[in-house]
């Protein structure tokens, strides 16, 4: 504080600090996104050169990690606006799983419209996200627990219940109920582009990223997010509704992954009652490769975005590099590792430099 | 703010020197053929690291190049996009474990469409032919069961009980209808019984209800280790171990030493080392020598252990090839 104070007045201008303009370019660096924008190029340029000839630059490469990154993206761009209100939802995955169950159970069990089976499984996720955010608020225990129980209670539900109905684990047909074909187009087509298949899902993730960036950077709800996420008591203090935000973020992870689910159940034409195990981490290592602190009050939903851009480069560019699967974990976790020093380091320089 | 940069280099070179030494490894022995293994199983799966084994020995032997690809959970989504990532690299041919069908069916097309060779191994026979795949390497349930069932009447079984573990799973269901057939080759009867493994002393009292309840039963086939157990405790419990004879489908450290001890007759096994090996064999044969197998279904199994092939067996398993 005291150096930018003596540089104001150096300058010969009163102006308060809060309102001191930083340049474009350290503006630019010390935005959370930064560094995981700078990581997509340079892994992207490394498996140009190590597997360009491989596919990895064709189109139809591209795609396959786009989809990849599509569907985590979806979950990691709803993960960020939590992490950033300071909450955990480790449920996501099992979420996946039991909507797409739902739908499939519905829809062809029941025979219902699938349309329909949409809404009861979308009915069914938003309770799963109020019941997450109700009892973290009302227990007053960290979200990593609570939705650390709920996430089992979930997935088990999914194959005790599924199990007792239809006595399988996987369900098909999905593809002969009424209503698939318009909610094929709308969840699941392939657009033809330059050749090769185009999932829709693609565009979902790009339209929810841009939502969530501008309900972060452009509305009051995202002002509440930050304070909710930074500052607890002084965000209340200021009259932010703190529990309304939280509850409404657990909705959106839960809403986010019931997304997923439709968007696997109709591109398989089935579910499984496994789908979707392991993903809340994935989504949580997209967000923090993203730049969203642990803490909470900081991070970007572009991020997450990339995030979850340099998952699907990393999980798809060593089959093109040819590297054994057996691999795969162990650069996740060096790039989580890599992200977060990284973030520390830059989220320590930009505030030394107010 | 320049070491912000600098500090990013260092992060592209651990990335980089890290796949660096990944692509090294795998690319040392560049080939002229190259083929991309994409299966359900994970990596810490006993018996996946066995086919997997089985394909990286047939590539040594062939002097072909084998990359394996698994999703690192039970996630057909996953797995269906690194079919989509395999074809996109365009290998040479693909070997796919299929155990959706509906989920992995639009991404096996796509292959077969690029005109890519394709061999289903271990799950997907039923729909090998209809996707047009050059042929499936695995086990069939029927003919697995039928098998089995043969061997036990060969033995003397008369009348048997095939243990279901699991109610609605059509594959077992077909193991239970092959293996009374088989039975009913030397004039044996066999009968289903459902059991629950999820509650392994209610099972084991089901099983001895049943041998005690009906003196005429000497067979008992269980449809894996975990049921063989229940079924091993039972005919102990019961005092009947020389009138009922007792098989299994797969291998397990208990039921090798079961069949050692004598109160296991035989297991089934599917040899999965095949379902590695063979695929990579008739691949490099189409591509060297353009030959297609006939059959549409290549069988590893049944293949039998009893006490006469035991201890080998159980050598091999330790060199992790069984």
């Amino acid at each position: 504080m005291s150096v930018s104070d003596s540089k104001a007045g150096e300058s010969g201008l009163r102006r308060d600090e809060r309102l001191r303009q930083t340049g474009l370019i350290r503006g630019t660096l010390l935005r959370p996104e930064v560094g995981a924008i700078m990581g997509a190029a340079a892994l992207w340029a490394y498996f140009a050169i190590v597997a360009g000839d491989r596919g990895f630059l064709s189109w139809r490469g591209t795609i396959s990690y786009l989809e990849v990154s599509a569907q985590l993206g979806i979950l990691s761009v709803a993960v960020a606006l939590l992490m950033i209100g300071g909450e955990f939802d480790l449920s996501i995955g099992s979420t996946i799983g039991a909507s797409g169950m739902i739908i499939a159970i519905a829809s062809v069990n029941y025979e219902l419209n699938l349309w329909l089976a949409l809404v009861v499984s979308l009915i069914v996720a938003i309770a799963i996200g109020l019941a997450n955010g109700v009892l973290v608020r009302w227990s007053g225990l960290p979200s990593f627990i609570i939705t650390l129980a709920t996430l089992f209670i979930i997935r088990g539900l999914t194959i005790a219940l599924t199990r007792i109905e239809t006595g399988r684990t996987q369900l098909g047909g999905v593809e002969d109920t009424a209503g698939f074909d318009l909610a094929r187009s709308v969840f699941g087509s392939d657009l033809q582009l330059f050749g090769t298949r185009f999932p829709v899902s693609i565009l979902w993730w790009l339209g929810l990223t841009a939502l969530a960036t501008w309900v972060l950077l452009r509305t009051p709800f995202g002002n509440w997010i930050f304070g909710s996420g930074g500052n607890e008591q002084a965000a209340r203090n200021i009259g932010v509704p703190v529990t309304r935000v939280k509850i409404t973020l657990f909705v959106g992870t839960a809403v986010a992954a019931w997304l997923v689910a439709v968007v696997q159940v109709i591109s398989t034409t089935g579910a499984d009652v496994l789908r979707g195990t392991g993903q809340e981490f994935f989504a949580i290592i997209a967000v923090v490769i993203g730049g969203t602190l642990l803490t909470g009050g900081y991070g970007s939903a572009i991020g997450a975005a990339i995030g979850a851009l340099i998952f699907g480069m990393v999980r798809q560019g060593i089959v093109y590099a040819g590297v054994d699967a057996d691999w795969f974990q162990v650069f996740l976790g060096g790039m989580v590792l890599i992200a977060v020093l990284i973030n520390r380091y830059v989220r320590k320089r930009a505030m030394e430099a107010r | 703010m320049h070491r912000v940069p600098r500090l990013l280099l260092v992060f592209m070179l651990v990335i980089g020197s890290m796949l660096a030494v990944a692509t090294a490894s795998a690319q040392d022995e560049e080939e002229d053929l190259r083929f991309v293994m994409v299966t359900h199983g994970q990596a810490a799966d006993p018996f996946w690291s066995v086919v997997q084994r089985g394909a990286e020995r047939a590539a040594e032997d062939l002097g072909v190049t084998v990359e394996y690809q698994a999703p690192t959970t039970f996630d057909m989504v996953a797995m269906s996009q690194l079919i989509d990532a395999a074809v996109a690299s365009n290998p040479d041919g693909l070997v796919v474990s299929i155990p959706d069908a509906d989920a992995l069916s639009p991404s096996i097309q796509a292959a077969v469409e690029a005109g890519i060779p394709v061999i289903s191994i271990n799950s997907g026979a039923e729909v090998a032919d209809e996707l047009g795949l050059m042929t499936h390497v695995g086990q069939t349930e029927y003919e697995a069961g039928f098998g089995g069932g043969q061997r036990m009447g060969a033995a003397g079984a008369t009348e048997a009980i095939c243990l279901i573990h699991e109610a609605g799973n059509i594959g077992l269901e077909e193991r239970c209808r092959g293996f009374s057939e088989g039975l009913a080759e030397t004039g044996g009867t066999g009968e289903q019984l459902v059991v629950d493994l999820n509650n392994p002393t209610e099972a084991q009292q089901r099983i001895e209800a049943a041998l005690t309840s009906n003196p005429d039963i000497n067979g008992i086939m269980a449809l894996g280790p975990t049921g063989a157990l229940p079924a091993m405790q039972a005919i102990e419990a019961a005092g009947v171990g020389d009138r009922v004879q007792l098989a299994t489908f797969d291998l397990s450290p208990e039921v090798l030493q079961g069949i050692q001890d004598g109160t296991v007759l035989f297991a089934i096994d599917q040899q999965q080392y095949m379902q590695g090996y063979l695929p990579i064999v008739f691949l490099t044969l189409y591509q060297r020598n353009g030959n297609v197998p006939a059959d549409d279904v290549v069988l590893t199994g049944p293949g039998f252990v009893d006490s006469s092939n035991v201890d080998q067996v159980i050598e091999l398993v330790e060199e992790g090839t069984r």
